[in-house]
């Protein structure tokens, strides 16, 4: 989102500096040990990093653990109900394209009950931050299957393991027209995490990051144990997500283009390894409020009245 | 020829059907300007398929339009049986004949192609259809429509409509050159060579009428400086969401709301807002939502199954007091039951469709022209009580016309610019008045407002919260609002005498019938009167003294209830009317209703029917067929 991040500082004067304290709100009431704490953590970074006001950002959230989040946030911020997170966020951007919208959902809020509208914001491409914390598990409702949870694995909902294979939702979005920002990154890695965050703020038009999200308490052995045994591959660009020599214990690095979308879907439908970085992006998909607004005017009282009473001619008989 | 007979008329109604595709439409909208241009009142209503292309020469293809004009400006109704029907084959004419729609007596003009027609069944039925309407007493007069459009176009499909309503011009002795017009203001868009063929037919069925029709009718209008605007209801609110200075629409395309979309799409951008369609309804209200929670004003379109989808959302903005304004144009359910019909259905759905207590406003307007205004006062109270708003129009009002007279396009209500400006410490997202409910609404961008909007229960700093405290005050501050607006509603006005026998209790569009209805009534000798009811949601103040006037109460609504003859039907398990739900709870009366799902608009004489049965024949008229008699008065 950075022209609109530009715009903020340079109206703010940018005299102050924020601190991260100004993005704090109440102590967050995740579980020890939930992912969701290091995804907060790296958003008030993020926030402060670009000097943002406060009151210029709105966070958007559905419903679940992930998107309590907006609570603990010194944002203006909209918990909503499930699934419905980007409809929200998409009627804020169009009617006020000057904030920065930055939306929070679960897997199953995104993925499944919100699966139409997430399809749909792809080709939107409104200009927005939106982070999936997909802990595999419908977890606030305490644990079914989401429709990322891994093959066979046991919820109360299949007691015996799951039916199906799991969703791959980043090969989902890479098949969307208008697709213009795709990445993957996992709370057990917060260099990484913070980077990926800060990558999807810089870009103009839909940002979709998913964040593999630890939940100790309902999915403790998901992804390898919370990332012990979780087998990765970096993907490395210089315009990419930046690859610390820290992270090579957890994988290997690979070059990878992430301007060209046929090696960008051939890296999405692969899982295992699982991809971690900037998997695509193509900055110069027009964002759709930016499209609406261009072309609607504002007139003046004077011409609106004109304009009405011309269009009310058309209907005059007598 | 003999010089025609000339018979002036206060008022007819005539129909005129075709298969879907031949254009009765555009003939009976050209037919409906003409008339409304000369200042005849009138109400038309369409006859529309529920498919696109119905098989051809069936019952279930046809299409076209009812107009109803009189001499006075002011017709608020669809009227009784139709006196003259303009049928492009035997089979749209037998649709309307089953539909209950015509006189007895009624005057036919049908296309004469079908009585040496190639296909046998067509000469068939064509005989058997005029022969059935000859036994029933109607005047048939049958025309060469096909024979003469092919004189001057190739395809007769494409111009018998423009000789018909030609032919009607001549009928109803209006100025062919004002036709003209009128039909090269409706074809602006097209070709110069379509507009002249268009004419031209029009000229050829007016010449034929002239020398052919023994009888011809007068139908004057009452001159009045008023300037008057024709208009459906639809576009009366598309015009209305400009004036009252919406900025967004949101919408997914559902019969028989879309055509208010698709009015606003085209001219909304040129007053600074746009329509969003949607991937459904859900996103629909979302992004209205969204728009609203960000400082604009937002509404959404709909109808009854789209309502169905937006429940959640409902709760969302009753629960964060978004301001919110949501029409439904109600068809017939449920499901998707009569998608192109008018039903009033929907009104205990907007009341209590969204889960949990959830109390909103329900409004109804009553008139096309009421469509028009009825979205300010909307906006309004959604905006100073930070509330859901619900506008129930109908199939009748969408896509009926009426006129009226012309809205002062300088009452626009354009939002004034954000006021960011910084909260003032200590103020609170939901700082309610105990007594009426109300708290200031805090939009992202004010300095120090921030703080999250959610749908959990929460306290005035908005924070969320589980104890039972918190719980009843949030419920009770969001219910009184409802009461505080009740407390500044007017009084409804009572059509007809304040005390009486019997009071017929309505709402939205069923009003123009019933105080038609009650007028007959009157004539007659009954001591009848009506009311129509706006507020659904918070009902109007008064309802108990108005009521206590009268000795029996019922409502009448196009939606089902039991009948008292049903099999198995007591009182203990009759279902009422929905109306008659809310004022039987609300004034602990016992109030009956005449509520049915014909599909179409109430005729007068109907309910002239049920006062006479509820309240007895002790007057002068005994039967429909007298009432029919005496209400036409014209020999
Ligand atoms: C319409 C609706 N259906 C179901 C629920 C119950 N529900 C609440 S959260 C949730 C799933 C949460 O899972 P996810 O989106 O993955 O978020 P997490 O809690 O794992 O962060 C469900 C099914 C609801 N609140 N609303
Ligand atoms: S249940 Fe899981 S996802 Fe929810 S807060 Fe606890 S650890 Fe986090
Ligand atoms: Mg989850």
């Amino acid at each position: 989102m950075s022209s609109i991040a530009e715009l903020c500082v340079i109206e703010s004067g940018a005299v102050e500096a924020h601190s991260l304290d100004d993005y704090e709100s109440e102590k967050p009431r995740w579980c020890k040990g939930c992912g969701d704490h290091g995804v907060l953590a790296a958003l008030q970074r993020m926030l402060r990093t670009n000097n943002l006001d406060p009151e210029d950002v709105v966070a958007v959230s559905g419903i679940g653990c992930s998107s309590r989040l907006p609570h603990y946030l010194n944002t203006y911020g909209f918990h909503g109900i499930h699934g419905r997170a980007l409809p929200i966020a998409t009627g804020v951007r169009l009617a006020r394209p000057e904030l920065p919208v930055i939306v929070i959902m679960g897997d199953g809020d995104c993925f499944s009950i919100g699966g139409n509208h997430w399809l749909h914001a792809i080709r939107y491409n409104i200009n927005a931050v939106v982070l999936v914390l997909d802990n595999e598990v419908y977890a606030l409702t305490k644990m079914q299957a989401s429709p990322t949870t891994p093959d066979g694995c046991k919820t109360n909902t299949t007691p015996h393991g799951t039916y199906l294979q799991p969703m791959n939702p980043l090969s989902a979005v890479m098949g969307m027209t208008n697709v213009s920002f795709v990445a993957q990154t996992a709370t057990w890695l917060p260099a990484h995490l913070d980077e990926t965050i800060e990558k999807a703020w810089e870009h103009h038009g839909l940002s979709f990051v998913r964040i593999l999200q630890r939940c100790p308490v309902f999915m403790p052995k998901a992804f390898g144990e919370g990332g012990l045994n979780f087998p990765v591959v970096f993907l490395e660009h210089e315009d990419g997500i930046p690859v610390h020599p820290s992270l090579l214990a957890r994988g290997a690095a690979r070059a990878h283009n992430h301007r060209d979308i046929n090696e960008a879907q051939r890296v999405a439908v692969a899982v295992d390894p699982a991809p971690m970085g900037l998997i695509y992006q193509n900055p110069d998909v027009p964002a759709y409020e930016e499209i609406r607004w261009n072309r609607k005017e504002r007139p003046d009282h004077q011409t609106f009245v004109q304009r009405l009473d011309a269009v009310m001619d058309r209907y005059t008989v007598s | 020829m003999n010089r025609p007979r000339i018979v002036r008329l206060p008022e007819h109604i005539v129909e005129i059907v075709s298969d879907a595709g031949e254009g009765a439409q555009k003939a009976a909208v050209a037919f409906a300007r003409l008339c409304a241009k000369t200042g005849n009142g009138l109400w038309t209503v369409e006859i529309i398929p529920s498919e696109i292309r119905p098989p051809p020469h069936t019952i279930g293809s046809a299409s076209g339009n009812r107009i109803r004009l009189a001499e006075r400006s002011q017709v608020t109704n669809a009227g009784n049986l139709a006196d003259v029907v303009l049928a492009f084959n035997e089979m749209a004419l037998l649709s309307r004949l089953e539909a209950g729609s015509l006189a007895d007596d009624v005057l036919v003009l049908i296309d004469d192609q079908w009585a040496t027609h190639d296909v046998e069944e067509y000469r068939l039925s064509y005989r058997e259809v005029l022969d059935k309407f000859r036994t029933r007493g109607a005047t048939i007069i049958e025309m060469p429509l096909q024979e003469e459009t092919l004189r001057h176009v190739e395809d007769a499909e494409q111009g018998k409509n423009m000789f018909a309503v030609g032919l009607l011009c001549a009928l109803y002795s209006k100025d062919v050159n004002l036709l003209k017009n009128v039909i090269r203001g409706i074809f602006e868009k097209k070709t110069r060579e379509v507009i002249e063929t268009a004419v031209k037919l029009a000229g050829a069925g007016y010449e034929y009428g002239l020398a052919h029709l023994e009888e011809r009718f007068e139908i004057q209008a009452v001159p009045t400086d008023v300037p008057k605007v024709a208009m459906n209801g639809n576009t009366a609110l598309a015009l209305g969401a400009v004036s009252a200075g919406f900025e967004m629409c949101s919408m997914y395309p559902i019969t028989p709301a879309t055509s208010a979309s698709h009015e606003l799409s085209d001219i909304f951008e040129d007053f600074g807002g746009f329509v969003h369609q949607a991937e459904d309804e859900i996103a629909a209200i979302g992004v209205a939502l969204g728009a609203s929670y960000a400082g604009k004003t937002a509404l959404t379109i709909t109808s009854g199954p789209g309502m169905a989808l937006k429940a959640e959302f409902q709760g969302l903005a009753v629960m964060t007091e978004t301001p919110l304004v949501i029409v439904d144009v109600q068809r017939g359910g449920p499901s998707t039951g009569l998608p192109t019909k008018i039903e009033q259905a929907d009104l205990l759905h907007a009341l209590y469709g969204a889960p949990g207590d959830a109390p909103k406003v329900v409004m109804a307007p009553s008139t096309i022209e009421e469509c028009y205004y009825i979205l300010s006062v909307a906006r309004k109270i959604a905006e100073e009580f930070r509330m859901l708003v619900i506008v129930l129009s109908d199939a009748n009002l969408a896509t009926g016309q009426q006129l009226f007279d012309r809205p002062d396009v300088c009452e626009t209500q354009e939002r004034p610019p954000l006021d960011l400006s910084p909260v003032s410490p200590g103020a609170l997202p939901y700082d309610w008045d105990p007594t009426t409910g109300l708290s200031q609404r805090l939009i992202p961008g004010q300095p120090g407002g921030m703080g999250v909007t959610t749908s959990l229960n929460h306290d005035v700093n908005g924070k969320a919260c589980y104890d039972s405290e918190s719980n009843q005050r949030g419920h009770a501050m969001r219910s009184r609002k409802l009461a505080a607006l009740q407390r500044s509603l007017h009084r409804p006005s009572v059509y007809g005498e304040p005390e009486g026998d019997l009071l017929l209790v309505g709402w939205g569009s069923t009003r123009g019938a019933i105080e038609e209805a009650v007028d007959m009534a009157r004539e007659e000798g009954y001591a009848v009167s009506s009311l129509n009811i706006q507020f659904l949601s918070p009902l109007p103040p008064g309802l108990h003294e108005i009521f206590a006037g009268f000795e029996k109460i019922i409502t009448v609504e196009l939606n089902y209830s039991d009948d008292w003859e049903d099999p198995l039907i007591t009182k203990e398990n009759r279902r009422y009317g929905q109306l008659a739900w809310i004022l039987r709870a609300a004034t602990l009366l016992d109030v009956d209703c005449y509520a049915k799902v014909p599909g179409r608009p109430y005729m007068p004489v109907e309910i002239v029917d049920e006062i006479q049965r509820i309240l007895g024949d002790q007057p002068a008229v005994e039967s429909l067929g007298e009432t029919l008699r005496a209400l036409k008065g014209v020999s």
